[in-house]
């Protein structure tokens, strides 16, 4: 289908941007890579009577290291991220997001703004304990990304807000698996565990609302990986569909916890 | 909106609604119908068209964000003469189209891949073209056409 007609406005600032989310009054949706977007407004899921169009604002396409931090910029591209070196976890993650195409145009802001919790960058950005930095009329203010997710495709953001990066930390030790049916569809689970500040973190996607940390897992760090691993599958409640029952679901996280764990080292 | 782009070396000025997609405006305003439009939700890869040089769904795109941009598609590959692009002969030399409309798509795509990955093994192939569906094929044929492409460069 086509989308629904729609006002289009192509700020070339952050402060231009809020102008026009304050002046779209609830009705403006950030328009960055558009690779999850334009599906639903094509679906006519979503008809925002605004778009707006942040590709062409500068200053946020940078990825650079900050002592033991990454700063990711809104509009830096999976393909760059996936190409970088500074932050080997990031490059991992988004090599798996979808095909070259979507690659292109998809960027790490519009993802965890997203919020799709079978989506590659948010479980990242949890097991890493990254903070999400959101512009808004009352200034800047630093979000972690454990208060960022509120449910499926929502965020605790309010609409006139913006992400302009992220900061991740560069984790010691990491694992990341995922598995999907496909090559590029989403997984239907993935498992990242990263080592940050001499403190090891466990985050699953796809098996709920938002990426959820497996904390009894990750308090029993040092066990057996397989009894850890287990314990990932256990705080589970993953619910069935047509790509895969409850239980299978289940079973699926205990063994990407398992590789995701071997795979880190721990 | 007004906007400009180059498409297959041809600068084009046009009139375009925001709403309207990459896809749909270099079918209908640009003549370049040779870009298939499948899915319309960026699942099936067949409007795959290369927009400063990288592969990007114009059923994602609206053409406002390709104002300023050089834009080439399936038309643009073959030489002024009429012959074919490499990959094109490559195709027809394995079969690797039966129907033809992920070709368009297909073909991009492998240009692509040919650009990044001067050397590509066969699982490389399937890894970098598997955002492109055919319902034909079973992708034998393609996946030994792109890998002849690869060679014969």
């Amino acid at each position: 289908m086509k989308c629904a007609p729609f006002e289009y406005v192509r700020p070339t600032s952050v402060d231009e941007v809020l102008a026009a989310l304050v002046a779209a009054d609830g009705e403006g949706k950030i328009l960055a890579g558009g690779q999850s977007l334009v599906p639903v407004m094509a679906l006519r899921m979503a008809r925002p009577a605004v778009i707006v169009d942040i590709n062409r604002v500068e200053g946020l396409a940078a990825v650079e290291r900050d002592g033991d931090t990454v700063h990711v910029g809104a509009l830096v591209r999976h393909r760059t991220l996936a190409e970088q070196s500074a932050h080997p976890l990031l490059a991992e993650a988004a090599r798996h997001i979808g095909h070259a195409a979507i690659r292109t145009r998809g960027t790490a802001g519009g993802s965890i703004a997203h919020a799709d919790p079978a989506a590659e960058l948010p479980v990242v950005a949890v097991a890493t304990g990254a903070t999400v930095t959101a512009a808004g009329a009352r200034g800047d203010r630093w979000v972690a990304a454990d208060d960022l997710f509120a449910g499926p495709l929502m965020t605790t953001l309010d609409a006139d807000e913006m992400i302009t990066g992220l900061d991740v930390p560069v984790p010691t030790r990491w694992g990341f698996a995922g598995f999907a049916r496909r090559h590029g569809d989403f997984a239907l689970v993935t498992v990242v565990v990263a080592e940050v500040r001499g403190q090891v973190r466990i985050a699953v996607g796809g098996v709920g609302a938002v990426p959820l940390r497996a904390r009894a897992a990750e308090a029993a760090i040092g066990e057996p990986v397989e009894r850890v691993a287990q314990l990932v599958g256990d705080e589970l409640n993953p619910t069935g569909d047509l790509h895969g029952s409850a239980e299978f679901r289940r079973g699926v996280a205990v063994e990407m916890a398992r590789r995701a764990l071997a795979s880190a080292g721990i | 909106m007004e906007i400009t782009m180059v498409v297959d070396g041809e600068r084009v000025e046009l009139t375009v609604e925001p709403r309207h997609t990459l896809a749909d405006v270099l079918r209908e305003q640009c003549g370049r119908t040779g870009t298939h439009v499948g899915c319309e939700h960026g699942v099936c890869g067949a409007c795959t068209v290369l927009v400063d040089d990288e592969p990007v769904r114009s059923c994602l795109m609206f053409a406002v964000q390709a104002d300023g941009s050089t834009v080439r598609t399936v038309e643009g590959l073959e030489s002024d003469d009429g012959t074919l692009h490499p990959l094109q002969e490559a195709f027809v030399a394995h079969h690797g189209l039966q129907c033809g409309f992920c070709t368009p798509g297909m073909l991009m795509t492998a240009l692509h891949l040919l650009d990044t990955h001067p050397e590509p093994d066969r699982e490389t192939i399937r890894r970098e073209m598997s955002g492109n569906i055919c319902r034909c094929t079973g992708y034998m044929g393609i996946v030994d056409a792109v890998e002849e492409a690869a060679r014969l460069r």
